[in-house]
């Protein structure tokens, strides 16, 4: 008999590894023989390719081979694909430019990938890269979404001659029109959601090799989703067979969706891996990072909200431009679309929406989903307009909110989402007390006397996490599942090796599944080991994004549980000599109910590999049980944050002094996971809000913001700790009542930050502050606004 | 030309040598296989390569090889003998101070120091002194309270 597991914050498994410093990522795994890779980038925004000489850097020492773009093309390695079709408001599809691997007759941003230098060292690939000639006729670059369609941009193109990839639209654009005629009051706002640049700590990287005897690859890479990308990779871009190909995603060190994608190292490696019949690894440096990974965000938005005299809200009309950046990158379509205009609702009962969004492309790396993808800029809109309109109709700003919580649920958004639960009074009012909002005022007062500007915003936000059902994703263009895959292997001494294709990179699931597993079995959760990322080892899985993880991946593992328990029932109905139906499964034991003839899971495990005692004319040996799991539906985390910010007018300089975040993420498995995971979240969405922007010239389209001394990322003393807590409302449609906690911070905090630091600057009469609210536009708004007076 | 260098990794006499331009977390990963060092951004800002060159805190990757003839190092495999844990790893793993783990070594390797320097750490004086290190994941929530808790520990 073991005691619970679910609601403990059980100590991490994986720890022990990463402390003694014995984990495994990409760049630790060295292949016998290995050669490396270096990738010539484009030193400019967009370019045609006049020629490329190789032959100094063919013959510099120690290189192996040189590709280009050419080469790839007569060997007919295809382009990257886009998993998501996105039809305009035209019926037309979306506009899919190739994404070539490596570029083919132009060069379309700053990082874009020209040839690839393959040597016996680094340096010798390196040296060999500064031989490459390469003649480029230098063209204008399109550089801003703002001014990508207007006419005389130059294109980026030849296939969307109005650099637009599509105009999408969801909603009821008359009902918000008419709601708009007779309104109140309405509220309008007009801002850049800021681009970022994701940052794992861990650099992209990738081996790869090639056994000729299996006429089979075998790729180490950094990835959140190893079948993904071996699906991605075969079928649409070297056309192997997928038996043929082992994606392994050891250890990786952070992700927050820039690893998600198949990007055009990880293919040229594979390629190359034969060509050279050798081992080739790369790994990024870190001004590749900043140039090259999937870039998040890059919105330009006008929002309204219209209000009764109430402040009830009447209706939302929202257009935005979403940047895409050169190429469409693996998820890039539905992210300002699917992920971001059905979550316009927010945690409110608005009636009629209606959201416009063109994404257009331009000279800039690829954007893609970043932390929260799509949702964080929802959130930012949504609870922008509700902040101003409470300012403007003089309605306390918690009080708006609550006279307009959806309260009735299920709830049908006008927004295409069912809400299935939710409990958005309850977050608020724990919100409130934990931070003390009822103190805030004498604390702007005391941060008065010592001459300091102090400003409290409000967050109430919501999220949409494990994007399903397949079927619903499909009709609205995803070319991939949604479910996920889970398997069980007991071992005949009763331990338990639990696969998931689910992919862990700092989440902790190797503790957090151990726990659900154990907890089920009634086993020590030392006796459960998680095994993920490797196509070899595990059946399928659609890997971690959307904080799906624990939702959808922790309900297979619970489907499979089931399988788990009814075949031991079989089995001990069989060894106890008694009928299945009498059989219960209690933590760890199978009992004949009502009697005390029990065997252990180990007993029964024993029997299922040891089958002398067995009914074998009725059941197969083993004890080995696999599921897959489509979601019915989304979850629905959602929350209050709290945001408490105190600024040095002298010098504009803002410091979060207390940020509170109070969740519903259903139910919790281990709260200390959870709060890491929203502790994470809260410091990027504070970065966002802060500190972090992505900056490309906007004429030369040259990468300003390219190292970490142009790019400020939130260190140790930009940030408070946070007090976080949580309510539980279980989900209502997947076993474990879970819902996912991954972005909830990055979604929550922006709004929250920016919403402080305008109430505090309200006297002033600033109304908005553009995202990163650095000390100089802090400064600047207060400055402009006291000459306006 | 290559150079012979000569220093003590772990406490064990190391001899290489070398392309003059090697990095001492080229050495340390890549010819001595100590991998639990690791790079984030080759420029001296992630701080994920920081091990102890003479006793100091320093970032690997912006330190030559040559520059550690003669030196003692130690890294994130050589603060605590094998099967147990400096206190400083043990009270990340309490506090729950790493996620993906990449940027932890660095992390405890700087957290050791600062904790020697300075006998009584405020959590100001941590997040002062982490300045160096970048983490992702954790927000530094937890990095804050396992330094402070493992720097404790080191003084009992």
């Amino acid at each position: 008999m073991n005691a619970p597991l679910i609601g403990q914050s059980v100590k991490r498994k994986e720890d022990l590894r990463f402390i003694t410093g014995v984990g495994r990522f990409t760049d630790d795994i060295t292949a016998p023989g290995q050669a490396h890779a270096y990738f010539l980038r484009s030193p400019h925004a967009h370019a045609r390719i006049r020629s490329i000489d190789l032959e100094r850097a063919r013959s510099a020492p120690g290189v192996v081979a040189v590709f280009t773009g050419d080469d790839l093309a007569k060997a007919k390695v295809g382009g990257l694909p886009c998993g998501w079709l996105i039809t305009g408001v035209d019926g037309k599809p979306m506009k899919e430019p190739p994404y070539p691997p490596l570029a083919q007759g132009k060069v379309r941003y700053v990082g874009d990938r020209v040839a690839v230098v393959i040597a016996d060292t680094l340096d010798q690939a390196k040296d060999a890269a500064e031989l490459i000639e390469v003649d480029y006729e230098v063209l204008p670059a399109t550089v801003k979404a703002a001014g990508a369609r207007a006419p005389g941009a130059t294109v980026v193109h030849d296939i969307a001659p109005d650099n637009t990839c599509y105009v999408w639209a969801l909603g009821d654009k008359a009902a918000v029109e008419s709601a708009f005629k007779s309104a109140h009051h309405v509220t309008t706002l007009e801002f850049i959601n800021n681009r970022l640049i994701p940052n794992a700590i861990e650099p992209r990287a990738a081996l790869a090799s090639y056994a000729p005897g299996d006429d089979a690859y075998t790729l180490y890479v950094t990835s959140q989703n190893p079948h993904v990308e071996r699906l991605l990779m075969t079928a649409f871009v070297l056309g192997l067979p997928e038996h043929k190909v082992r994606v392994i995603a050891p250890d990786v060190g952070g992700g927050f969706g820039s690893k998600i994608y198949l990007y055009g190292e990880e293919v040229v490696l594979t390629w190359a891996s034969k060509q050279v019949n050798r081992p080739v690894k790369w790994t990024a440096e870190r001004i590749e990072s900043f140039q090259s990974d999937a870039h998040g965000r890059d919105h330009v938005t006008k929002a309204e909200l219209a209000l009764d005299k109430n402040g009830k809200f009447l209706a939302m009309r929202v257009t935005t431009t979403a940047n895409m950046g050169a190429y469409l990158s693996t998820f890039a379509s539905c992210i300002p679309t699917i992920l971001y205009a059905t979550l316009l609702a927010g945690q409110y009962t608005t009636p009629a929406i209606y959201c416009e969004v063109t994404a257009v492309f331009t000279h800039t790396a690829p954007v893609d989903a970043y932390r929260g993808a799509g949702r964080p800029e929802a959130t930012y809109v949504v609870e922008r307009l509700v902040d101003t309109a409470a300012r403007e109709m003089g309605i306390d700003r918690a009080e708006i909110r609550r006279r307009n919580f959806i309260k009735d649920f299920p709830y049908q958004t006008p927004v295409a989402l069912l809400y299935d639960t939710g409990g958005y009074d309850a977050t608020l009012t724990d919100a409130l007390k934990l931070a003390d909002v009822a103190g805030f005022e004498a604390r702007r007062k005391d941060a008065e006397k010592r001459g300091k500007l102090r400003g409290l915003g409000y967050s109430t936000y919501i999220e949409a996490c494990g994007i399903a059902p397949s079927n619903v994703a499909g009709a609205l263009g995803a070319r991939a599942g949604l479910y996920e895959a889970g398997e069980i292997r007991a071992h005949p001494t009763g331990t338990v090796t639990v696969f998931t294709g689910s992919h862990a990179h700092g989440q902790g699931h190797e503790t957090t599944f151990a726990q659900v597993v154990a907890d089920r079995l009634g086993l020590p959760i030392e006796n459960v080991d998680v095994v993920h990322g490797d196509t070899g080892r595990v059946l399928f899985g659609m890997g971690t994004y959307g904080s799906r993880s624990i939702a959808v991946g922790g309900t297979a593992i619970m489907k499979a549980l089931d399988k788990i328990v009814a075949k031991g029932k079989k089995i001990a109905a069989h060894l106890l000599e008694a009928a299945e139906s009498d059989i219960e499964y209690d933590r760890g034991t199978f009992k004949v109910a009502g009697t005390d003839k029990q065997k252990t899971f180990a007993e029964v495990a024993f029997a299922a590999y040891v089958p002398h005692n067995y009914p074998l004319d009725k059941l197969e040996p083993g004890l080995n049980e696999s599921a897959f799991y489509d979601p019915t539906n989304f979850t629905f985390p959602a929350g209050s944050h709290i945001c408490e910010i105190e600024i040095d007018p002298d010098t504009g300089q803002t410091r979060v002094v207390n940020f509170t975040a109070v969740d519903d993420f259903g139910k919790v498995i281990n709260p200390m996971i959870v709060e890491g995971q929203v502790h994470g979240g809260v410091a990027q969405g504070i970065g966002q809000a802060l500190l972090e922007g992505c900056v490309y010239d906007p004429q030369s389209g040259q990468l300003l913001t390219g190292t970490y001394m142009d790019y400020a990322m939130p260190r140790a003393d930009d940030v408070p700790y946070f007090k976080v807590g949580t309510r539980e409302t279980p989900c209502t449609h997947n076993p474990l009542g879970v819902k996912g906690c991954g972005e909830a911070g990055a979604i929550g905090a922006p709004a929250a930050v920016i919403n402080a630091i305008v109430d505090a600057l309200a006297p002033f009469g600033v109304r908005d502050i553009e995202m990163p609210a650095t000390p100089e536009r802090v400064w600047r708004a207060m400055r402009s606004a006291k000459l306006r007076k | 030309m290559d150079i012979s260098v000569s220093l003590t990794v772990n406490g064990k006499p190391v001899s290489a040598t070398l392309d003059p331009r090697t990095l001492l977390v080229q050495l340390l990963r890549e010819r001595l296989r100590l991998t639990g060092t690791h790079v984030g951004c080759d420029t001296g800002q992630c701080g994920a390569c920081t091990v102890h060159l003479n006793g100091r805190a320093v970032k690997s990757c912006i330190v030559l090889a040559a520059q550690a003839q003669g030196a003692e190092v130690v890294t994130i495999e050589g603060i605590a003998a094998a099967g147990s844990l400096h206190p400083m790893q043990a009270a990340f793993r309490d506090h729950h101070g790493l996620q993906c783990g990449f940027c932890t070594p660095g992390i405890v390797m700087n957290a050791i120091e600062l904790a020697k320097k300075h006998p009584n750490l405020s959590e100001e004086a941590v997040r002062a002194g982490l300045e160096g290190n970048f983490c992702r994941c954790t927000g530094y929530h937890n990095i804050v309270k396992a330094v402070l808790a493992g720097a404790a520990a080191m003084r009992r």
